[in-house]
């Protein structure tokens, strides 16, 4: 907008001492966003770079030493059975979790929306607070609680059901998984509903549509985009989870970013690690875009 | 019995109260204004009737059955929002269908009802539109579709015409009463625009601060207005102080500024302080000789059909309204008479209220 106002009035030609502040008007957005760009250069940007860099070094497993220029790591990881199924494992997770938190995080913002005001400020703490606890203690928490003495497993052995191994498996990783990132799905869904005239659900009650057929008729779609921005931030962080797949999948449950971490700490591959973790974040990045294209195609027109 | 009844409704949001001890009775295809200055509790009792505010207090009653506890989606009412509530991820088409698909309306006839609707409102090429990409008014005419093409035994209507200008709006009021004449839809509308109220209700209901304070045919409001509230609110009016010089029978003379002024009224006592109201239009300039009041013509404006004049005298600022005859108007600065016949003055008891701050918000 700014750019184009000095050519559409070119009939009033402007007095030297008069291009100043328009030149300052037009730099100050620039000024006033350095430091954020400074900030994200430094910490984002420069280790991504460094690590794309690693990735095509080659790597003597004789010396440790990298150096050189080879496409091998990604050749193995992409041709390998176990980084493939790994990488197969990771998104299925994902994606489950995502699907969980959708179907637990979106009714639980709704009703959070329908709440008076002492409770709804005390269940959107309640909401919050797994954030305030460390992921890695949280983790614990799970694993004290399913792990073969806990007591999910004594409740099991009273009811006569018997030991089950609850930890180490998918559906664990994806229960903490869903706990954890419950809240990013809640608060996007939650900001969209705030947004929303209650006069738009009464009047399709006025209609006589049932409170269900409302809410699928009217109001789901209108919060379509928090739903979206929920589940891409849940999907983003469950994909490149590190403490949970870690500490509850263990050893053999892995995940992208556990291999990663091994790559690093336990091969000392350093080139091979980064390599992983560009093709786990340029995966995530296609997955993601795929999914915006599809969903926003849906309410774009309608909703702008 | 009447089809649609408040008994003594009351709405309190804390130590507000919206809306207070209201009652109104509503014969089946009358058509009711609620006309009132801004917060007056209009939209409050719509919403009630409604089911989407729940009263504090007192009874609804529609067609002889309790509503009052009722839920919103099993009153099968017609309701245009102040805010519109379309559905924004809808088509115009789609918005207006929905009453229809809730009713169980087969397919078929759904699309002719709609397109009619549309047709009524005169949004036929709007069809395909979404929300976003229409006009204030243009929404406003979809909400009032909407509402219209379920046939509802009872329309509420909260400043329905808002947005429109004068011609599409004097055309739609048009189609209301049409309507409403046809199908003989119960309509209850809530309105900021007297001379809207007027044209089209059978009666008028004005509100001030949250109560009723006159049920009457728009005729009876303007001629008669029981408080001074409502001759101030209701068109413009000259409020003129005096003090009763003397009592006959059926009449008496106030005294306004040494003026002696007879009005009809029974009743009055020597000596009472009363506010006499007198409407603009039914004064007329006559030579300075002629009138019972004289002044000067302080400002003229023209207004098309009629000319409105400021008239500087003994008790202040008056305003006339002539009708434009096509004869020259009165100059600025001429001296001039005013006359007028005692019956067209109202006398309101007591003295006059502070600031006229409330009938400034309507023109
Ligand atoms: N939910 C609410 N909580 C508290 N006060 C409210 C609420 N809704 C309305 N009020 C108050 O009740 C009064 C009446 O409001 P209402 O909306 O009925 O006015 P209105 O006559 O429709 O006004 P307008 O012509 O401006 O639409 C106002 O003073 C308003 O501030
Ligand atoms: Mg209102």
């Amino acid at each position: 907008m700014s750019a184009t106002l000095p050519d559409s009035a070119p009939a009033a030609p402007a007095a030297p001492g008069e291009e100043a502040p328009e030149r300052r008007v037009r730099s100050a957005p620039l000024f006033l966003s350095a430091p954020a760009a400074l900030l994200f250069v430094a910490l984002v940007l420069t280790p991504l770079f460094l690590t794309a860099l690693l990735s095509f070094n080659q790597f003597d497993y004789a010396t440790g030493r990298t150096g050189g220029f080879t496409l091998e790591h990604y050749l193995s990881v992409l041709t390998d059975e176990y980084y493939l199924e790994i990488f197969f494992r990771t998104f299925r997770i994902s994606a489950l979790a995502t699907a969980i938190c959708v179907v637990i995080g979106v009714p639980e913002a709704y009703i959070l929306s329908r709440m008076g005001n002492p409770w709804r400020s005390v269940f959107l703490l309640v909401i919050l607070a797994p954030l305030l606890v460390s992921v890695v203690v949280r983790a614990f928490g799970w694993s004290m609680l399913l792990g073969p003495e806990g007591p999910v497993n004594g409740a099991l052995i009273a009811l006569g059901i018997g030991r089950m191994k609850l930890l180490y498996t998918e559906g664990t990783v994806v229960v903490a998984l869903v706990h954890v990132m419950l809240p990013f799905m809640v608060i996007p869904v939650w900001t969209s509903l705030q947004k929303l005239d209650p006069a738009v659900e009464q009047a399709a009650l006025s209609f006589g549509a049932s409170r269900g057929t409302a809410i699928v008729r009217v109001v789901a779609p209108q919060i379509l985009p928090g739903i979206l921005s929920g589940s891409l931030i849940v999907f983003g962080l469950s994909a490149s989870a590190f403490a949970i797949p870690g500490l509850l999948g263990g050893r053999r449950l892995k995940m992208v970013a556990t291999v990663v971490y091994d790559q690093y700490l336990s091969d000392l591959n350093w080139p091979m690690g980064a390599a992983v973790a560009v093709i786990l974040l340029a995966a995530n990045l296609i997955i993601m875009l795929t999914y915006h294209r599809v969903v926003e195609g849906h309410y774009r027109r309608r909703l702008g | 019995m009447s089809f649609l009844e408040l008994k003594n409704i009351t709405k309190r949001y804390g130590p507000l109260t919206a809306v207070g001890d209201v009652s109104l009775s509503v014969e089946k295809g009358e058509f009711v204004s609620l006309l009132g200055p801004s917060g007056c509790g209009k939209t409050t009792t719509l919403q009630m009737i409604a089911g989407f505010v729940e009263p504090s207090a007192g009874t609804i009653r529609l067609d002889g059955r309790d509503i009052t506890r009722a839920k919103a989606n099993s009153r099968g009412l017609g309701i245009v929002f102040q805010s519109y509530a379309l559905f924004p991820h809808m088509t115009v088409f789609d918005n207006v269908s929905f009453g229809l698909e809730m009713q169980r309306v087969p397919k078929g006839e759904r699309k002719p009802r709609v397109e009619e609707a549309l047709s009524l409102v005169h949004l036929s090429p709007y069809a395909k539109r979404y929300p976003r990409e229409l006009s204030g008014g243009q929404r406003q005419r979809v909400a009032l579709a909407r509402a219209l093409v379920i046939r509802p035994p009872v329309l509420l209507l909260d400043e329905p015409l808002s947005n429109l200008d004068a011609k599409l709006r004097e055309a739609m009021q048009f189609e209301l009463r049409e309507i409403q004449r046809k199908v003989g839809t119960t309509t209850v509308m809530v309105t900021h625009d007297q001379a809207e109220a007027f044209s089209i209700s059978d009666r008028v209901v004005v509100m001030e601060a949250g109560r009723i304070t006159q049920i009457d045919q728009p005729y009876r409001i303007y001629e008669h207005p029981e408080t001074e509230f409502i001759s101030r609110f209701v068109g413009k009016t000259n409020l003129l102080p005096g003090k009763v010089a003397t009592a006959t029978g059926a009449g008496a003379t106030v005294s306004l500024a040494g003026i002696a002024v007879p009005v009809e009224m029974p009743g009055l006592s020597v000596g009472e302080t009363v506010t006499l109201c007198i409407r603009p239009e039914k004064l007329r300039l006559t030579q300075p000789s002629n009138g019972l009041l004289t002044g000067r013509v302080a400002d003229r404006f023209f207004l098309g059909s009629q000319w409105l004049y400021h008239i500087d005298g003994p008790l202040g600022t008056v305003m006339v309204v002539t009708p434009n005859d096509g004869s020259a108007p009165a100059d600025q600065g001429a001296p001039v008479g005013l006359e007028w016949t005692p019956s067209v003055v109202r006398v309101h008891r007591g003295a006059m209220a502070e600031a006229p701050d409330v009938a400034l918000e309507v023109t």
